[in-house]
């Protein structure tokens, strides 16, 4: 194990980087997305509902391979040249989305719907409600779910491994062929997840517990 | 048009059904071993045996926060270095029950947590033993609450087979890349298809979780009953 450490440490470390980096850009793209549906579930306006709802049904329920593989695989042949590293972070954020959207609608859900009530009868429109009222309330309940939605995404940013995307899981593999020792370029590997992972996960079991 | 048409021949759609098949096979063999490694491994967890709770929920914890593909690839290029060499469906179904028994036992563990104590205190002063109460009172209300959440933990299972394809096993996934590695036209209507197909199977499964979270009762806050609550206010 320390050898593949001393040998491929620059390898590594690169693909430590990639997956750190694709997995914030999905985080960010895939919050920002995932809370726009989760608040088009609650509106009143059925058809926005109806949308959101086949949006978050569709991503939730397809494999991220399968999204990931059509993002490298068809767009390239047709519309335009990405690399894989793109496609696999496309792939991540709108499979990541449509989680992260029932996480943050189940925290709206959460909050006590006379919160809603109150605003609108302050004057308040529907929006000025829900940013001013209802989000910053749910996303405290959100928090720690929301963690464990991330702890998932550096876990799913290995599919970058399958579209070429340089990940810690693809330097995994290239150094695996490369110096013929499988299990212990795995274990090195698993360490290093488990150094993103791990740490991130006990934080967020506190937090869980602290919350609750 | 033809072409992408062609695309669905009975010999395609049979061939996605082989590789459906697998995906099932792998499915169904994964679901059931890790459904009793996972109560099995979450109860070690709960009860607090001296030191080997310990060490099965360090185990469970690395386990749950390591990629699927890193634990596949392990199972089939791994092992052989110690000379254990699985064949593409027995690599994937060892991978899938590890990976998936450590996520069922978290939640096993979690929902053995949920039941109040007093359950527990009540069944030890009728006299009944620790492994007996655990049995016949605990356990029974802890498997009726986190049943929606393992069938849900079974439709990530399923979408994650997926992932096997780079072990070459001969799943769906990895017959319809046969499919359109062979007439690049097949493309789109190769990915609409197991999209499709995939949909189909984790759709139900989650209409099933949802159903079960009804007739358990188990949904106190979920989104469908505030929703006839309200409108019955209105």
């Amino acid at each position: 194990m320390i050898s593949i450490f001393q040998n491929y440490g620059g390898a590594l470390l690169y693909g430590l980087g990639q997956t750190l980096l694709c997995s914030i850009i999905a985080l960010i793209f895939a919050l920002i997305i995932g809370s726009g549906f989760a608040i088009l579930e609650v509106v009143p306006n059925k058809f926005l509902r109806i949308i959101a709802k086949i949006y978050i049904e569709v991503f939730r329920n397809i494999p991220l391979l399968v999204i990931t593989m059509f993002f490298y695989v068809v767009i390239p042949m047709y519309i335009v040249e990405i690399s894989g590293f793109v496609s696999g972070t496309i792939g991540l954020i709108l499979y990541s989305s449509a989680f992260i959207a029932e996480t943050v609608r189940s925290g709206i859900q959460s909050v006590d719907p006379g919160q809603m009530e109150g605003a609108r009868a302050n004057g308040l429109s529907f929006w000025q409600g829900m940013r001013y009222i209802v989000l910053p309330q749910a996303f405290r309940y959100v928090i720690p779910p929301l963690g464990n939605q991330f702890i998932n995404l550096v876990k799913n940013s290995s599919v970058l491994a399958f579209v070429a995307g340089f990940d810690l899981m693809y330097q995994g593999n290239v150094i695996a062929s490369d110096s013929l020792q499988s299990m212990s370029t795995y274990l090195c590997v698993g360490v290093l997840y488990l150094i993103l992972t791990l740490p991130l996960s006990y934080y967020m079991r506190y937090l869980e517990k602290k919350l609750a | 048009m033809l072409t992408v048409l062609g695309a669905y021949s009975w010999i395609n759609i049979r061939f996605l059904l082989e590789g459906a098949w697998v995906t099932i096979l792998v499915s169904v063999c994964s679901i059931i071993l890790s459904y009793i490694f996972g109560v099995i491994l979450g109860i070690i967890r709960y009860v607090q045996i001296k030191y080997l709770s310990a060490i099965v929920g360090f185990v469970i914890d690395i386990i749950r926060n390591l990629p699927l593909i890193l634990i596949i690839f392990f199972t089939y290029f791994g092992l052989p270095n110690i000379g254990f060499k699985p064949d593409p469906i027995w690599a994937s179904v060892i991978a899938m029950a590890i990976f998936e028994s450590a996520m069922v036992a978290e939640i096993v563990r979690a929902g053995i947590v949920s039941i109040p104590t007093g359950q527990m205190e009540g069944a030890r002063s009728t006299g009944m033993s620790y492994w007996q109460a655990l049995r016949y009172i605990i356990l029974p209300q802890a498997i009726k609450n986190m049943i929606p959440a393992i069938v849900s933990q079974f439709i990530s299972l399923v979408k994650d087979t997926s992932l096997a394809t780079i072990i070459v096993l001969p799943d769906l996934m990895n017959h319809a890349q046969i499919i359109y590695g062979q007439n690049t036209n097949y493309t789109i209507p190769m990915f609409l298809a197991l999209a499709v197909m995939y949909f189909i199977v984790c759709y139900s499964l989650s209409l099933l979780s949802q159903y079960l979270d009804h007739r358990l009762g188990t949904a106190k806050k979920s989104g469908e009953v505030e929703e006839v609550v309200q409108s019955a206010e209105r």
